[in-house]
């Protein structure tokens, strides 16, 4: 019984970083928090498998993501709908500027492709290391590496569009500028 | 305003651009700053504890984990 509050106590530790993981995989807060907690179910249905003095927090994101990765092959359809809705709330007027560059940068989170977004997440947010989130995802240390610089450099480029047709002329010339270069170089 | 043709415009070319070459050297200040707005997003909801549902929840399953026993 001891031992069980122990895991308790560690489970619930790491449900605030969970439900942001499983926000950001899904992007619906009740479904995410309905998958927190399927994998709470899974997780102590399971403990015997869980190694004591290995951490929890990543073995509970494990749980998760492969809860997930199953629903998503189901839901593939309406994961699509992200681009039409991002479309629509383009035309939404700046109110201030720090919040505007969050919507922004959220929006231009969900049009990654999910490998590069999870594991972006997990390093640049969630705190694992390399090692840990190449664990949780089921592959290798190096696949991490570059899921996570092809993610940054897609959020750069994304970012920098948006910006550029968001802010006014200044940065559109220099928008316009950068798509000559993008020109030549698909030439 | 030109906005609206431009932006989609310049998105597909990005897009196919991308899949072409994917990876572009980054400046280690955007990738700070990308790394800030990372961390803004995921601790708002961090910051939001832990949700009682999940409290009550792991009692619950704690609790007939002891009857059981």
């Amino acid at each position: 019984m001891g031992l069980r509050k122990n895991v308790r106590e560690a489970m619930l530790e790491a449900v605030p970083s969970l439900r942001a993981f499983a926000i950001s995989l899904c992007g619906n807060v009740d479904r995410a928090d309905d998958l927190v907690q399927e994998a709470l179910l899974r997780a102590w249905a399971n403990m015997e498998s869980f190694q004591p003095g290995t951490n929890m927090s990543a073995w509970l994101f494990t749980i998760l993501r492969n809860l997930f990765r199953s629903e998503y092959r189901k839901r593939r359809r309406e994961v699509e709908d992200v681009d039409g809705s991002y479309a629509e709330t383009l035309t939404s007027l700046p109110e201030q500027n720090s919040r505007l560059e969050i919507v922004e940068f959220r929006k231009a989170l969900k049009m990654l492709p999910s490998e590069q977004r999870e594991s972006l997440i997990l390093v640049g947010a969630s705190g694992f290391s390399y090692e840990e989130a190449a664990q949780i995802c089921g592959c290798a240390v190096g696949t991490i590496k570059s899921r996570v610089n092809r993610a940054r450099s897609r959020l750069a480029e994304i970012l920098s569009i948006d910006s550029a047709s968001d802010f006014g002329p200044d940065q559109e010339t220099r928008a316009v500028a950068n798509s000559d270069i993008v020109r030549t170089d698909r030439s | 305003m030109s906005k609206d043709n431009l932006s989609p415009r310049l998105k597909t070319m990005y897009a196919q651009k991308s899949e072409k070459n994917p990876v572009v050297k980054l400046g280690p200040d955007i990738k700070a700053k990308i790394g800030m707005q990372l961390r803004q997003i995921y601790g708002e909801i961090v910051d939001q504890g832990v949700p009682e549902r999940f409290v009550e929840l792991l009692k619950r399953l704690d609790d007939a984990n002891c009857e059981g026993k």
